[in-house]
Parts: C-alpha cells; sequence; structure tokens
C-alpha cells in the first residue's frame, strides 16, 4: 500500500514538474483545465529585464536574495537586481502594484505555481510616490487616523495636504 | 568625558583613519570658500557600489538645553519619515513602536525639568547585537546598529538586552502600508535606524536632526564623528556632553548635552 502510494507520488511529482519546466521553457502556455493561467503582463517601464526573462523566470529569488544581504549588512545600494527596482518596472498600471489584485505580475505567477510570498509583509508592493495622494498609500497610511478623524476636527485641509506631502 | 578622549585616542593611531582624514583635509586645503561643505561632500557621498566604511562613525549630539517643552517634531517627522504608527494613533499604545520617543526628567529637589529625545544609542559595544541568536541585530561598519529582519525571528532577546528601551516588536500585518524605502513587518524587531536610507542617499543627516532644525530648536547635530571637522566633532569638543548610563561602557553613538 505504502509502496503504491509513493509511486503515485512520484508520478505526480514528474507530472508537475515537467509541467512547470514546459510553462517557463517556452511561449505555449499549458492549457490545463480549470487551473488559473498566469498573466503576465509586459513591464511598463523599460524594453528589457536586467536579465533574459527565461534565466529571471527561474533564477530571481536567488538574485534578489544575494542582492538583499548585500544591501542589508554592508549598505550597497545598487540598482541592479534591487526588489525596489523590480517594483518600479512591473508595478500594475491599474493598481499600482506588484501585489494587490491577483493578476498583478508577482502573485500571478505565484499563485499558479502555488508558492507564497513573503517578501511584502515587509515591502511595500507599490514603487515610491506613485499615488502619493490617496489617503492609503504607502506615504500615509500610518496616518490613517488623522484623516479619518479630520472630518471631525479641526484639522485644515491645507494642514493634511502638508501632511501628504 | 574621559570616554570620549578615549575614543578620539584610539581613532588616532588608527592608521586607515589618519589616511582618510589626511586625504578629506588636502581636498579641504586647496578650497577658499567654505571647506566644511566639501569635506562633508568628500566624507559622505558615498557611490552605490560602495559599502560602507568604518572610517566614518555616525552620531548624534543632543543639546537638552535647547530642546523644547511640549516640542515632538522629532517623533512626528521620525513617524513619517520611516512609517511607524505613533503612539497616540496606535489602536495598542503598549505595542506601538517608538524609534524615538520624548522624555521630561524633574529633578525631585528643585523641580528643574529636562527635555529630551531617546531613541537607539547605536552603541560601540552594542547589547543587542550579543544577544541576538541568529545574527540579526548587526552593527554596520559605519556605526548603525540595524536589524536584518530577513533573519529576525522576533524573540524579542534583544529588546531585553538594550539598556535605554530602544527596540519594539511589530506586532501585527502592516497590510502594504510601509514606505517604499523603509521596509518593516510582523514579527520583526525594529529600532532607530540612523535613517540609513536617507545616509545612503547622501542626505548626511536624519529626518529627526532635520525637523529639530526646522522648527528653529537646533537641539539635535548629526554627522561623522571620526571627522575632526564635521560639525559633530566641534561641538562635542566645544561642550560638556554625557552618555546615558555611561557606567555600561558601551561608547554610545549618541551625547546628550545638559543632563
Ligand atoms: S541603544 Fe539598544 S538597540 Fe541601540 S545599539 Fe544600544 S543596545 Fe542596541
Ligand atoms: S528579536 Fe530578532 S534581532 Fe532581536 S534578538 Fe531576536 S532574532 Fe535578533
Ligand atoms: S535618526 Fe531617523 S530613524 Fe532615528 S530617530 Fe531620528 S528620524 Fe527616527
Amino acid at each position: 500500500m505504502a509502496v503504491k502510494l509513493k509511486q503515485f507520488l512520484a508520478l505526480g511529482v514528474v507530472v508537475l514538474t515537467t509541467a512547470a519546466l514546459a510553462w517557463a521553457g517556452s511561449e505555449d502556455q499549458p492549457k490545463a483545465k480549470g487551473a488559473p493561467q498566469p498573466v503576465i503582463t509586459k513591464a511598463i517601464k523599460g524594453e528589457q529585464c536586467v536579465e533574459p526573462t527565461e534565466f529571471m523566470r527561474r533564477n530571481h529569488m536567488d538574485v534578489l536574495d544575494g542582492h538583499r544581504d548585500k544591501t542589508v549588512i554592508e549598505g550597497i545600494r545598487t540598482k541592479k537586481y534591487s526588489l525596489k527596482e523590480c517594483i518600479n518596472c512591473h508595478a500594475s498600471e491599474k493598481t499600482g502594484s506588484v501585489a494587490a489584485v491577483k493578476d498583478d505580475f508577482c502573485i500571478s505567477c505565484h499563485s499558479y505555481a502555488s508558492v507564497k510570498i513573503d517578501c511584502f509583509e515587509c515591502h511595500s508592493t507599490k514603487p515610491k510616490g506613485s499615488i502619493a495622494m490617496h489617503p492609503l498609500n504607502a506615504e500615509t497610511a500610518h496616518l490613517k487616523h488623522k484623516l479619518a478623524a479630520n472630518t471631525r476636527t479641526s484639522v485644515s485641509p491645507e494642514e493634511m495636504a502638508g501632511v501628504a506631502q | 568625558m574621559s570616554e570620549m578622549k578615549q575614543d578620539s585616542e584610539n581613532a588616532a593611531v588608527s592608521p586607515e583613519r589618519r589616511r582618510f582624514i589626511s586625504a578629506a583635509t588636502a581636498t579641504a586645503a586647496g578650497l577658499t570658500i567654505a571647506p566644511g561643505v566639501m569635506l562633508y561632500e568628500v566624507a559622505h557621498g558615498r557611490p552605490e557600489e560602495q559599502a560602507a566604511s568604518s572610517a566614518v562613525r555616525w552620531g548624534m549630539m543632543v543639546d537638552a538645553t535647547k530642546c523644547a517643552t511640549g516640542c515632538d517634531d522629532c517623533v512626528t517627522a521620525c513617524s513619517t519619515e520611516n512609517g511607524w504608527t505613533p503612539v497616540a494613533e496606535s489602536k495598542h499604545p503598549k505595542q506601538a513602536p517608538q524609534w524615538i520617543r520624548k522624555l521630561v526628567l524633574q529633578d525631585p529637589l528643585t523641580q528643574m525639568e529636562t527635555n529630551l529625545p531617546m531613541l537607539c544609542q547605536h552603541c560601540a559595544e552594542p547589547p543587542c547585537v550579543d544577544v541576538c541568536p541568529t545574527g540579526a541585530s548587526f552593527k554596520r561598519a559605519d556605526g548603525l546598529v540595524l536589524v536584518n529582519r530577513h533573519t529576525c525571528i522576533g524573540c524579542r532577546y534583544c529588546m531585553m538586552a538594550c539598556p535605554y528601551k530602544a527596540r519594539s516588536l511589530v506586532h501585527e500585518s502592516l497590510n502594504d502600508t510601509q514606505k517604499p524605502d523603509v521596509p518593516r513587518g510582523i514579527g520583526t524587531v525594529e529600532s532607530c535606524t540612523f535613517c540609513v536610507q536617507k545616509i545612503d542617499r547622501g542626505d548626511g543627516t536624519t529626518a529627526c536632526v532635520e525637523a529639530c532644525t526646522a522648527s528653529g530648536h537646533n537641539a539635535l547635530v548629526f554627522g561623522d564623528m571620526n571627522d575632526p571637522e564635521s560639525e559633530i566633532s566641534k561641538k562635542l569638543r566645544e561642550l560638556p556632553t554625557k552618555q546615558v548610563r555611561a557606567d555600561l561602557n558601551l561608547n554610545l553613538g549618541v551625547r546628550y548635552h545638559g543632563i
């Protein structure tokens, strides 16, 4: 029984791997029924990623991992392989984010591949200053209590504009 | 004071620093107008591909005689720059992060009140780094004591080890409200970073210092304590300053005048 189960699982792994490789390796995407296909929107800015697309699909996590240690520990802030630069180019035009809704760049593939993203527990999913006047964007969200209180108290619109800037 | 003297003596015998100083002085010597400004450029305009260097030690001087009653502009500026919710606006004030807080000390005999901001002291011998089981709490080459949130497990040993109550834990999911320049998130510990994002950008100052200067109180001075020509070094030479809990011998990056 146990042996059969193992064989079955092994077969499953092979099938999944093949499917994933086929998708990563070619433009023809598998026509698996029911599984939501990733929507890959072309980056808003720029023509070409810092590495060929094929390379980035498989290795983005490794280059990001290497770059983050250099940045955090040594203070090296080069743009190549910086997560902030990924976000700058790949944020959706609609949501201004790489991970706000299911079709946004990062979420789209990650939910297809069923891999949880931890980056955005800490990192903002939006480029800097994208929608600066939005009451709940990264620049002002921590002041949302003030914005809510604004309707009732004496904080003037000019003051709030000052805060938002 | 004896601690301070020791600092500069130690530093003076370091050949690396001597080279740095002579190079900086040589550049400034050619300038007749505002050599201080030039020095500032030389010392702090670090290119983005260059790692932080131990030739620099960032520090802050707090002049408590100028810190004003009722003013908390430094605290507001820090929360705005770094995106943390101020205690007064937090749903859970006891858990709220406090990268910097305003203290009022009162002499029980004379009733004399002293105002000062308290923040991470960027210890040269940081207890928070000593106790961290994962190495997440670390001291950068230029003296900033930081938390690598990628490896912090939220054990909070460092919060208990810090004599200055400088650290706090992020208790709740921040739901994408972080600033793009300042990643911070649930389950990790944080404290004042000396505005590392601004330093690496070459601003050479911090949000709280800028706010204090803008308010006209001028109680805070920030700069490179290894550079003898920097404003902070000059101030530290001029005024008597103290380290809080100097008895702990931690060689602090924040020095107080008038306490
Ligand atoms: S003040 Fe506290 S958190 Fe800051 S370096 Fe010293 S021990 Fe660490
Ligand atoms: S809470 Fe994080 S930084 Fe602090 S001691 Fe634990 S692992 Fe280290
Ligand atoms: S130096 Fe920056 S992070 Fe530290 S207290 Fe001041 S504003 Fe906050």
